[in-house]
Parts: structure tokens; sequence; C-alpha cells
């Protein structure tokens, strides 16, 4: 981790940051909006949004742990009367559920990596590069913000056609890469506009190419950035619908969101295996983000958003 | 290219690496490496994302055949004309706007709500902002599930809490109707969707200057005069960037109505991009599609535009 030129600079760079880093948290003590009295309201306050927020994804957890008879009764309970672990196994070993687990896993990941990747290399041009055009190529990117996903589904899917990407992961990876370039580029930019001239310019007095800058010096200075970049990106890819749903042809290249699918019939619904295979479905995401959620806050609020 | 039109481009002084072939051939690398950097994330964008775009505003100038070898006539304007003339877009275009009316100002109240209670110090405060971005990490596949499970006729949720307090049974069948199936996609997308103007609006009110807050306090100002005077005013850009995104994405909506209600009944609860979804994937016309489509574009980013505008006015 520790880089053997520069150490020193570096460090005095963490240091500046730790220290800033403090002082906001000490400015924050002093109650922001003198409700410091109203503490016992906004305690209520917020364990009524905490539990509506959960309450539905509780919900859930219950019912993939109840068999079919209490699912559809009339009087519903939160807490299962008899616990099984049988929509469980239903999910797991029906409808080649574990293929669309591993699909989605593989899509999932290689989207962060190409997103991670070329995004960086992007927004460390922007950041650090004098060029001819750059504030125009730069809101060129920025545009796609306003016009994202579904609306664009029906040239994507006659070019996937062209490609012959269609039915294939490959295709659903480059797709939600270039979806998810313009917010990476443009959170990482206000980042990597902040790490100190200085310390680039040494580390290239020590014969240090574009490349080592970025992946030796800003990167790591960058990390809570590209921490909030990859968790967007994976939960973006990990739960998109529309494009897999048109995509995809083939029962063997489905990725979750698509299979869950296969728990509805015309007239009946399998409830059951269809939250026990949701809440697999939720768990990487959560999982990710409680990963990330150290960077979390830092990042946004640094991403140059306010 | 010479190398004066090069150097016109560098304006602080080139720090040149030991080992250098000669200084005419380093600047020139230095001026084509940030394109070479842009390169991989530029290629991938025009592919997926600047093509399709201009491919699509070429397709509804055609009636289009997805089958080859059938003719593609040219017909002008016709597709665009039809939107005007279509009784059921009208219905869809109507659901949208009053989708947006509805989700985009109430998500902003409850986020900046929820962060105002979770800015300063409270007893678990990471378990509460966890708890409520918890929906915005979850996909909308599956909470769109929940949702049509909760408001289910046979055994929902919903149901049976409303025969609780009648005292009888109630057998509502919420998703088959066209207010109540507004009504629980309007539900559906708010709850998911706090969350994330909840964290915008978290990162824009730590910024807040606590010093300008306590003078105001000290000077006797009540607290509604320092949201409005000094809180709101230091906010500004965030709640321009949350509303312009939140008008984007709510014109964008379709996963959760497409699985909920299925645009239903009678395409009574369809919004735009669920209509022009079965116009191009249902009835392959894919013309008229990419009309709806592209209109819709231009509309939505002449008012992000728009909006922006107008923020950034009223901010003088």
């Amino acid at each position: 981790m520790s880089i053997i030129t520069l150490k020193d600079s570096k460090n005095l760079t963490k240091e500046r940051m730790a220290r800033e880093q403090r002082r906001a948290r000490s400015s924050a003590q002093p109650g922001l909006f003198g409700i410091r009295s109203w503490k016992k309201s906004r305690l209520i306050m917020a364990c009524v949004f905490g539990a509506v927020s959960v309450f539905p994804l509780l919900y859930m957890l219950s019912l993939s742990f109840q068999p079919t008879g209490d699912i559809l009764t009339s009087s519903p309970v939160l807490v299962p009367a008899h616990p099984t672990l049988q929509n469980y196994v239903q999910a797991w070993s029906e409808n080649s559920f574990s293929r669309f687990f591993v699909n989605s896993l593989v899509v999932a990941i290689g989207t962060v990596v190409i997103t991670v990747l070329f995004s960086s290399l992007a927004a460390f041009a922007f950041a650090r590069y004098r060029f001819p055009f750059k504030e125009t190529i730069f809101y060129v990117f920025l545009a796609a913000l306003a016009v994202p996903s579904v609306e664009l589904i029906i040239p994507q899917y006659l070019l996937a056609l062209k490609l012959h990407m269609t039915d294939s992961l490959l295709g659903l990876v480059l797709i939600y890469s270039s979806e998810n370039l313009p917010f990476s580029i443009f959170l990482l930019r206000g980042f990597f506009e902040a790490v100190p001239k200085d310390l680039e310019e040494s580390f290239r007095l020590d014969g240090a190419g574009s490349l080592r800058v970025l992946s030796r010096l800003i990167a790591p200075l960058s990390a809570p950035a590209l921490a909030v970049v990859a968790m967007f990106t994976f939960n973006f890819a990990w739960e998109e619908f529309v494009v897999a749903l048109t995509l995809i042809n083939s029962p063997t290249h489905r990725t979750l969101p698509i299979g869950l699918n296969f728990f509805i019939s015309e007239h009946t619904t399998q409830w059951g295996p269809l939250f026990a295979g949701s809440v697999i479905a939720t768990i990487p995401s959560i999982v990710v983000y409680f990963i990330s959620q150290r960077w979390f806050q830092r990042g946004v609020s640094l991403g140059g958003i306010r | 290219m010479s190398t004066d039109t090069v150097t016109n481009y560098e304006q602080r002084p080139v720090v040149i690496p030991p080992g250098a072939v000669s200084q005419r051939r380093f600047r020139i690398s230095r001026l084509a490496t940030p394109y070479a950097l842009l390169l991989p994330a530029g290629f991938l964008y025009a592919l997926f994302i600047v093509y399709p775009i201009i491919r699509q505003f070429d397709i509804s100038f055609y009636t289009w055949h997805i089958f080859p070898g059938v003719p593609n006539p040219y017909v002008g304007w016709s597709n665009y004309a039809r939107i005007f003339h279509d009784p059921a877009i009208r219905t869809a275009a109507w659901n949208t706007l009053l989708f947006l009316v509805i989700t985009v100002p109430i998500q902003m109240f409850l986020g900046l709500t929820a962060a105002a209670l979770l800015t300063d110090r409270l007893p678990g405060r990471g378990l509460w902002r966890a708890l409520i971005f918890l929906p915005v990490v979850t996909s909308w596949v599956v909470v769109s599930y929940v949702f049509a499970y909760i408001f289910a006729q046979q055994g929902g949720l919903a149901n049976a809490v409303l025969s609780f307090f009648a005292g009888h049974a109630v057998h509502i069948d919420w998703l088959a109707q066209t207010w109540t199936g507004n009504a629980v996609i309007w539900i559906v997308s708010i709850w998911k969707g706090v969350g994330w103007s909840f964290i915008m609006f978290l990162a824009a009110l730590d910024g807040v200057p606590r010093d300008l807050v306590e003078s105001g306090r000290v000077d006797g100002a009540s607290e509604p005069r320092i949201w409005r005077h000094v809180v709101i005013p230091n906010i500004r850009p965030t709640i321009t960037f949350v509303l312009v995104l939140l008008v984007i994405g709510a014109s964008q909506v379709f996963t959760q109505v497409y699985i909920t209600t299925g645009g239903g009944p009678f395409g009574s609860t369809g919004v735009l991009l669920t209509y022009a979804y079965q116009q191009a994937f249902s009835f392959f016309d894919f013309s008229y599609a990419a009309a709806i489509a592209s209109l819709m574009a231009v509309l939505v980013l002449g008012l992000s535009i728009l909006q922006i505008r107008l923020m950034r006015r009223s901010d003088g």
C-alpha cells in the first residue's frame, strides 16, 4: 500500500484530510437547528421513518419463511407461524435460479470493473489536463443524465441485433457500463481535482507516467469516491430490468430480475418461492451497501454535488 | 500540427521527465494523452448512448420494419403527428404527469424532513440513516413484487388491515382499478425514492455554516426564519440538483408500472414508456415508439434546462 517515493508528502495530505474531517465532525456538534430540546420528538419521528422504510423488506423476509397456505390466508402475520425453508429449497432448485444468480454476478462485476476503469481514466483527463474542447466534451457526457436507460431501449436493441449481442451477457455489461459512465465521471472529476497539484508534479519529476500518477497517487486518495461509484454501478447492474428483459431470450442467459418472473404464471403466483428468491436477490445489494457505507457520506458530500 | 499550436494550449510550465527524447515530442504526447485517456469511455459512450439517440430520431421518420428485406418508406413527421391524434397516449401522458406532480414534491419533502431530523446528534443516528437509505439499494423488481403482494386482492396485507378496521371482509382489487392502481404505483415509488433525496440533503445540510445559523439565533430570528433565510439558500444547489434528477427519473417511470399493474386495466394505469414499449415490442411498431421516446427526450432535456435556469434566477 505504501509508496516509497514521496511517502512523507502523501502522509501529509492524509493528515490534512483527517484534520478536515475532524473539523467537519466537531462543527456538527452544536445543534444545527436549535432543536436539541426536541430530541424526543426527533427520535420518535426518526423511528417512524426507519420503521416505514424497513417494514416492507421485513415483511418480505417473513413471507419467504411461510408455507404457501399461510401466505394466502386472510389474516397475515409478521412472525411466521409455521416457519419453513421449503420456499428457499424450491426457489434455488427450480427454474435454474442458481444459474440466474451467477449470471447476475458476472454481469454486475463486469460492469463495475469496466465502469470504474474507464470512468477513472476519463475523469483523470478532465481533472488534470487542459485540452481543446474539454468542457464541451464533458457536457456531452453529462447530457446523457437526462436520457437514461428505458428511453433508448429501442435503438439499443436494434444495435445489439446488429452487433450480434442480443442474448449475450457481454451486451448487457457494455450497455450498463455506458449508462453508468456519465455520473461516475462527474463524481470522480470533482474528487480528482481535489488532489494537490504539487504532489502530482513531484511524482512526475520522479519519472512517473500518467497511468502511474493515476494508479498510485490519485486513485488511492480518492478511494471514497471510487467506492461510491462501484456501489452505484453494482446495484444498477444487479437490479437492471428493462434492457435484460428485452435483450435476453434464452433461459440460460437470464439475470435475476428477469428470473424472478418465472414464479408468476398466468393464473397463479408462487408467492413463497418468489419472496425467497427476492431475499436471495436482495442480499448482495445490501452487503455491497454496508461495505461501502463508511465512505458513502464523504463520497456524496465531496462529489461536487453541492 | 505545428509545435506552435501545440504550445498555445500549454499555459503552465511543463515538467520534462529525465530521459525525455525531445521537448517537441514530449509536448505532442502530452497533448495526445488526455484524448487517449478519454478514448475507452468515449468509445463506449458514443456507441451505446450517442449513436442510439441519433438512430432513434432517424427511425422515427420512417415506417420502420425490424424484418430484413421489407421496404422502410420515409414518412416525414407523420409518426409525430400521430402522437397528437392518439387518444390512448393521452391517458399515458396524463398518468406520467400525475406521477411526476405527486411523487416528486412528496419525496423531496420527506427526504428533507428526514435529513433535518438526522443532521444533529441523535441516539442511533447511524442506524436510522442506514434504514432510511435501505429501500434505495433494494431492487425495483423486488420492491414492486412486495407491494404487489401487499395490495393483492387475496391474502394481501392492505385488505387484511381494512377488514380488521371495517369489521367485515374487504376484497378490493387494488391493482385492477385505475385510481387504486395508480395510488399503489405512487406509494411504491415514494417509498423507494425518499432515501435518495434524504442522503443528498443530508450531505447538503452538513455543509450549512453553523456560525451563520448561530448568529441568526443570537439576533433573535425564529427557527422558520433561519430556515428560510440561511438554510434553504445554502442548500439551493442541492435542491435544484435533486429536483432536476427526480423529474427526469419520474418521466422515466417504467419497471414498477410494468410489474405491479402492467399498465392495466386497458392501459388506464399505463405511462408513456410502458406505452412506447408496448408499441415497439408487442405491436412491432418501432417507428411510432421511437417518435414517442424522441419527443420525450427533447421535452425532458428542455425541462431540465428550464428548471436549472429558473432556480438560478431565483437565486439572485
